[in-house]
């Protein structure tokens, strides 16, 4: 072998030695790793107080969550800004995924805690949604002192503190509520033909006749990636068996196979022929859209419409409980958590600390349109609409909304709106209510 | 002896790094994926506990798979069938030297330089029904409106066109012990439709340069010669040209195939799993089933029943393309 060879011979040997060791160091299967056991509660998190020396390390804050639109980014940005103005040496990174109801973005936030690359913090639905998913599977951190140094145990109300709790711990601060079951209506088109919102069924078809003959589209529906059809289906159980048997279906008190789903199923097949034709292709702002220019009469969708309606300027807005569901308050919350793992721990905290906080939720929530979760603010901050909401909040029944999270597992949702995809098109309620309690038995929920 | 030896330990060394990487992040995650198929992996956090093949089971009894793989056969061949149409077409009518081929050629292929995202927002406004009692219209059905015609609303249409037991056609194959195919099973989704047209229009394009590439290759003394012996033009194409672009062919449905078998990011971008899962394909549901069902095992089953599918299709044409090298 020359001497040339053999120093090319060693120069590849290096090169490829030391690919090698990138190559062995890189690609360990993080999935098969599973994640640590559940911290005990003893070790939550002691706080530290925001003015200390800088570090040298550049101390960073990602918030991960879906608020890409209009109220809702702005209040999200109110929160970074009112951060900052504590901790100026903090850079906050902002990963969103846009797409109504976090359908695009939870995928996107479940490969990256798979993959033990949590952001430090993420929005998350109060109820099955965060319990279900994050918690029972040991992927988060209890916030029991945060929880009693800042007297949260206080300031929430029980429903909600009963809600973000599991197994005696708190896993999630709650920044608002909003409601699900609203009807939203053009005030000018409602007064120049004399229509009143219609507080039951039969009335609402009696409504959607004289619209329809007057060519104006009686429900507007935007149901592109179906959640708004399954938001529409738990308004109209509601309305059509009450807070209590509603709250049953979810623990399997109330029969699936029973008369009131079909009530419901059949009830929701005569709706479906009052909405526009092009549902399966509009989002539901867009749907709303057809409110405000005045072609379709009401939308049935949750409070965040207020945000959307004020966004655009529209002041004519009307809102009453949909048919049935006066006295009952379907609530979301979004929360924030703390994942196990979380890169920035101590700037977490003092997110919580803020997203927990009066002054944070009073900032917060007239941006996004929704209201506290806490019972302390103001209402002379906010508009009509959510003062009227905080109303009702304080005296309605109130129970967990099921395409939002609160009231089932994310494993079930899925199913509901497999169930509602098919239901959509072909109305067929026997089939749909099968599916239904078919449903609930995988869901292990039903025997 | 020597020197070659080392050669070849040079050449081993050489290549060693990229043959780990393929191991480790190809072979790998399809053998990881594959146990994980076979495992009991329902929720958030794995249990790699031994199922068998029940999660296969479960999955081919789901109606919404079945519907899937009804909508995956359809969209092949209206997709494949639609390309090989356009873009032979297109190939043939430049081939025979217009002014400006350059120009058309790349206008034709343009669209595949685009991502299937692209394509698939663009085509959704286009196609998108809106509302005609409320005169709220998009897209072509501005332009349908403008001359008259009723709007089209094929792209949120639920309805499945399929051979109905009461036709004609219908009897006939249920006398012949063929009436199963006269269910919807058996049907067109009207919404995949647009589907079909937005793929079609990304890439007949590139079906046409893989034509033209084929067409320039084909001597022009064969073609002399068949005119010489009297044939007309049909004829050459018939019995010259087409015979010698079937290895083209091939490769456009081995490629084309393989793209739509897996066709994910188009349908996403444009109707998802659209009214009654008349655009769902096999790809969207294992993104839903796996990532917000969190029904991993279920999710992987359907990876490798794709995987087994594309297979299908790209072993034979492997195997068929390597023996006619060895041959050469």
């Amino acid at each position: 072998m020359s001497y040339k060879t053999r120093v090319w011979f060693l120069l590849s040997v290096v090169v490829v030695g030391a690919l090698l060791l990138s190559a062995c160091a890189g690609p360990t299967p993080t999935p098969t790793t599973p994640p640590p056991p559940p911290a005990k509660p003893t070790e939550a998190p002691t706080p530290v107080p925001p003015t200390e020396t800088p570090v040298a390390e550049k101390k960073q804050l990602e918030i991960f969550s879906w608020w890409t639109t209009g109220g809702e980014a702005a209040g999200l940005l109110k929160l970074f800004e009112l951060y900052n103005q504590k901790f100026p040496d903090v850079e906050i990174i902002n990963a969103t995924v846009a797409g109504g109801a976090g359908f695009e973005a939870k995928p996107a936030l479940k490969a990256r805690m798979l993959g033990g690359d949590p952001p430090d913090s993420f929005q998350v639905h109060m109820g099955h949604e965060l319990i279900d998913t994050w918690v029972t599977t040991g992927y988060m951190e209890p916030l029991d002192d945060l929880y009693k140094q800042e007297g949260w145990d206080k300031v929430f109300p029980p429903g909600v503190l009963e809600i973000v709790s599991y197994d005696g711990h708190y896993w999630s601060v709650p920044v608002n509520i909003h409601r699900s079951n609203v009807l939203w209506y053009n005030k000018k088109v409602f007064e120049a033909n004399g229509w009143k919102p219609p507080e039951t069924f039969d009335e609402f078809f009696a409504l959607a006749e004289e619209m329809k003959a007057k060519g104006i589209t009686p429900l507007a529906l935007g149901d592109v990636g179906i959640w708004a059809s399954t938001h529409l289906f738990e308004v109209v159980l509601a309305g059509t068996m009450g807070a209590e048997k509603y709250k049953g279906l979810w623990t399997g008190e109330t029969d699936w196979n029973g008369p009131e789903v079909r009530q419901a199923l059949e009830t929701m097949a005569k709706m479906l022929e009052y909405v526009n034709p092009d549902h399966s292709a509009l989002s539901w702002d867009q749907a709303n859209d057809l409110v405000i220019q005045g072609k379709a009469g009401m939308t049935i969708m949750g409070d965040w419409v207020d945000a959307d309606n004020l966004a655009k300027g529209f002041t004519d807005s009307g809102w009453a409980p949909p048919p049935g569901t006066k006295g009952i308050f379907i609530a979301l919350s979004d929360t924030f958590g703390l994942p196990k793992g979380a890169p920035h721990r101590e700037q977490v905290i003092e997110w919580l600390r803020l997203v927990g906080s009066k002054q944070g939720q009073e900032a917060f929530n007239p941006l996004k349109g929704s209201i506290c979760a806490r019972s302390d603010c103001d209402p002379n901050l906010f508009g009509p609409y959510l003062q009227s909401a905080m109303q009702d909040w304080a005296k309605d029944t109130i129970v967990p909304s099921l395409a939002h999270g609160a009231a089932a597992s994310e494993s079930w949702v899925t199913m509901i709106n497999d169930v509602m995809t098919a239901f959509v098109a072909d109305r067929d309620v026997a089939k749909a209510q099968a599916g239904l309690a078919q449903a609930c038995k995988d869901a292990g929920v039903c025997k | 002896m020597r020197r070659l030896s080392w050669d070849y330990i040079f050449a081993f060394l050489l290549l060693l790094p990229s043959i780990l990487a393929i191991a480790i992040f190809v072979y790998g995650f399809i053998a990881w994926t594959g146990w994980v198929s076979l495992s009991n992996w329902d929720g958030l956090r794995p249990d790699l506990s031994w199922a068998g093949f029940a999660n296969y089971a479960k999955l081919f009894a789901n109606a919404r798979f079945q519907i899937d793989i009804r909508n995956t056969v359809v969209f092949t061949v209206l997709f494949l069938g639609a390309c090989i149409i356009i873009g032979l077409g297109l190939a043939i009518v430049l081939d025979r030297g217009i002014r400006g081929e350059n120009f058309f050629r790349s206008l034709f292929l343009f669209p595949m330089a685009i991502s299937f995202i692209v394509t698939g927002v663009t085509w959704r406004w286009l196609l998108a029904p809106g509302d005609p009692s409320t005169g709220r219209l998009t897209g072509i059905n501005v332009l349908l409106e403008a001359i008259g015609l009723p709007t089209s609303t094929w792209y949120t249409d639920p309805k499945i066109l399929y051979i109905q037991p009461t036709s004609g056609l219908g009897q006939l194959l249920h006398q012949s012990g063929l009436g199963f195919l006269t269910t919807p099973n058996f049907g067109i989704p009207v919404a995949m439709i647009s589907v079909i047209i937005a793929a079609t229009w990304q890439m007949s394009g590139y079906v046409m340069a893989m034509y033209l590439a084929g067409l320039r290759s084909i001597p022009d003394e064969l073609r002399e010669a068949a005119r010489v012996d009297g044939a007309s033009e049909w004829e050459v194409y018939r019995y010259i040209i087409f015979p010698l672009l079937r290895p083209v062919t091939l490769s456009v449905i081995i490629i084309l195939g393989h793209i739509s078998l897996k066709i994910f990011d188009l349908v996403a971008a444009m109707s998802k799993k659209g009214p009654g899962f008349a655009t769902d394909v096999p790809a969207y549901f294992m993104f839903e089933t796996t990532f917000q069902g969190d029904h991993y095992s279920q999710g992987a089953s359907i990876a490798i029943f794709l995987l087994v599918t594309v297979s299908l299709l790209v072993v034979p044409y492997l195997l068929y393309s390597s023996r006619r090298e060895v041959e050469i």
